[in-house]
């Protein structure tokens, strides 16, 4: 392993629990490498996760970490970031974990603009629990709750949060590494709500069951199903149907909540302060 | 003891006040009928204390966002009721199991589900030490006055301090909502937490070699821990080793059982010479008292036992009365469930009788000077 990235994971608790081909090193590898580009400074960082197979990240991070319950770690992240603005909060997280029981929690926090930065580990499935269907998974595909074919319609979860009111919104895919750490890195210097889905492969459960059954042939689904966020604003709706369009949808100020707390806090001080001055006279 | 004047408040006031002189700097919530006014007062008065309040989008996240919170250092705060009680049982289960020492008030009221959202009930109480899955450490405390209510927030602060774990107020409506005379102390210092005086590389976060109770490091200060939910080593990391798994399983268990004469309070009133206890908590004590000063002065020898400590259960004072009475008359607004505690703890000893009542009301005095006086015939 590279030594840039050695420094930043726990080797004492190598190897991962994820399997041969899995996207998740992918995405936690460009994440050790936007942080480090950074600048931020590790002491004051914290690494929140909820559960699922990507989740597993925060174990495998030299940081102060805390793997949470399903779908919660966005709750967690906000009680860290709300009583101690000045440290830098991130989320790692699934598909399943905060889209679907975690849903909630990703909607508001962009809406409020806490300034989190949430990594979607995008593999459209349950991993974990051996392939079940998430709200990300294509339409038609086989999985071991959908063996007849998935009916729904995934998620766009960058519209999602778009919608919601983040202020950098980005996605790409493991076959694009090399955006990875870029877009997580813009994600780690936003002051306020920023979501980066990465979309990965799970060769295991979803891969196997959907006629790709060696992580190369996801790799090649994957490039083959991506669009370039220019190259989709010209193609049709039913043109973009099973397409990850991939970019930088959003990257905007707006005021964060937490600083905005502070403004308020040092307000009333002020006001105390004032009331005090008055009183004396 | 430095004292200032007497302050006229509900329940839920008396909450926020007794949590900000115990240092709460931080409250997370969602609204719910009866508890609401906590959350209205932390969003008050936090600010201007340089504490923060965020109003969550459920009460899942509420509880999540407290346990973070508790870990970044800050003194951290909930309250709910009924329904929002039972959607916080996940991460209530979380925050026993890794330790994050929280305060969680349940302001009962009438269930199940929706209920009578406005009404007083006591029908949580086998919930707050149950609710969540799994075997777990939990402290509640149950206030019978806007005093106590006061008193037991400080209480709850101090006690999950002490022994890393999330205490819950488990008040009712009727205390919540009344209105009584308290006298605010403010001679009273922060509680303070126990953090490691080790080097990070050297600190463990669940470290069995430093007592039943591990020292605690906080995040940003250089630590680099792990803390999660799965069954976990003395490193915070994930095992599943029985032994490790049993070995935590049971410094959980003795951290509060070990430790009962530091936690387990309990009032008893004209217990000297009784023939027949009452047991009574919350707003039914108020009824009780009523009922067995009612009973003296028709010669039936009274007396009244107000746990202050619903969880860890008083196991020791009610078998030790079990012998010395004839009777117990327990009082609860709910169709009975510390009743099943006190008739185990009781061995056979004595007559069991019971008032249970869940349409909402108060108990009225009568019903139980009834029982007393069933129970001597």
């Amino acid at each position: 392993m590279n030594r840039m990235y050695e420094d930043y994971y726990r080797m004492d608790r190598m190897p991962t629990i994820w399997c041969p081909g899995c996207g998740n090193g992918i995405v936690l590898n460009g994440f050790i490498e936007a942080f480090k580009n950074s600048g931020l400074d590790r002491k004051n960082t914290v690494i929140v996760s909820g559960i699922g197979c990507s989740s597993r990240s925060a174990l495998y991070l030299d940081f102060d970490t805390i793997h949470t319950t399903h779908g919660r770690a966005i709750s967690f992240a906000t009680g860290i970031k709300q009583s101690r603005p000045e440290l830098n909060v991130v989320v790692l997280t699934g598909d399943g974990d905060c889209s679907a029981i975690g849903g909630n929690h990703l909607i508001h926090a962009a809406r409020r603009n806490i300034d989190l930065t949430v990594v979607c580990y995008n593999n459209s499935t349950y991993g974990m629990t051996n392939g079940q269907y998430s709200p990300t998974t294509p339409t038609g595909s086989i999985t071991a709750t959908s063996m007849y074919g998935f009916m729904e319609s995934p998620f766009d979860l960058c519209k999602l949060v778009e919608a919601a009111g983040a202020t950098y919104v980005a996605r790409t895919t493991t076959f694009h590494a090399k955006m990875i750490p870029m877009m997580i890195k813009n994600a780690l210097l936003k002051k306020g709500f920023s979501f980066v889905d990465c979309i990965a492969q799970c060769p295991t459960y979803f891969g196997r069951k959907n006629k790709m059954s060696t992580p190369a042939d996801m790799m090649k689904w994957i490039r083959d199903s991506s669009v370039n966020k220019k190259t989709a604003e010209t193609m049709s709706e039913s043109e973009l149907a099973g397409k990850f369009v991939i970019g930088e949808f959003v990257n905007k100020e707006k005021p964060e909540l937490t600083a905005e707390y502070t403004k308020l806090v040092e307000r009333l001080k002020l006001k105390e302060k004032e009331g005090a001055a008055y009183a004396k006279v | 003891m430095k004292m200032v004047k007497n302050k006229f408040m509900q329940g839920n006031a008396a909450c926020v006040e007794g949590a900000i002189s115990a240092g709460l700097k931080f409250y997370a919530g969602y609204p719910i009928t009866p508890s609401t006014e906590i959350a209205e007062l932390c969003a008050e008065k936090l600010p201007k204390i340089g504490g923060r309040f965020i109003q969550m989008e459920d009460e899942i996240a509420s509880m999540g966002a407290v346990i973070g919170a508790s870990f970044a250092g800050v003194m951290s705060m909930t309250a709910t009721s009924g329904p929002g009680f039972s959607l916080k049982q996940e991460n209530l289960g979380y925050a026993s199991f890794v330790e994050a020492p929280c305060v969680v008030v349940n302001v009962m009221r009438s269930g199940p589900s929706t209920g009578l959202p406005t009404s007083p009930a006591q029908s949580d109480v086998m919930q707050a030490k149950w609710g969540t899955h799994g075997d777990h450490p939990i402290i509640v405390l149950c206030p019978d006055s806007v005093k106590s209510m006061y008193e037991l927030t400080i209480r709850a602060f101090e006690l999950s301090e002490e022994f890393r774990v999330p205490v819950i107020l488990a008040a009712d409506e009727v205390i919540a909502h009344m209105r009584e005379a308290i006298e605010i102390r403010d001679d009273l210092k922060p509680v303070q937490r126990r953090y490691t005086t080790k080097k990070p590389g050297e600190f463990k976060p669940y470290d069995d070699s430093e007592g039943l109770v591990p020292p605690m490091a906080k995040f940003g200060d250089g630590y680099r821990f792990n803390t999660t939910g799965l069954m976990h080593d003395t490193e915070g990391f994930p095992t599943s080793d029985p032994v490790k798994s049993q070995k935590l399983q049971d410094r959980l268990r003795d951290k509060i059982e070990k430790n009962l004469e530091k936690i387990v309070s309990v009032k008893t009133y004209n217990m000297d010479d009784a023939e027949v206890a009452v047991f009574a908590y919350g707003s039914t004590a108020r009824s009780a008292m009523a009922a067995i000063v009612e009973a003296r002065s028709n010669g039936v020898k009274a007396g009244l036992i107000v746990p202050e400590t619903l969880w860890p259960f008083p196991e020791k004072i009610i078998s030790m009365y079990a012998e010395k009475v004839k009777a117990f008359v327990v009082a609860e607004m709910n169709m009975g469930q510390m009743v099943y505690e006190v008739e185990r703890c009781m061995h056979g000893k004595a007559k069991l009788l019971t008032v249970f009542q869940a349409n909402g009301e108060l108990i009225k005095p009568e019903l139980i000077l009834n029982r007393i006086k069933e129970a001597v015939k």
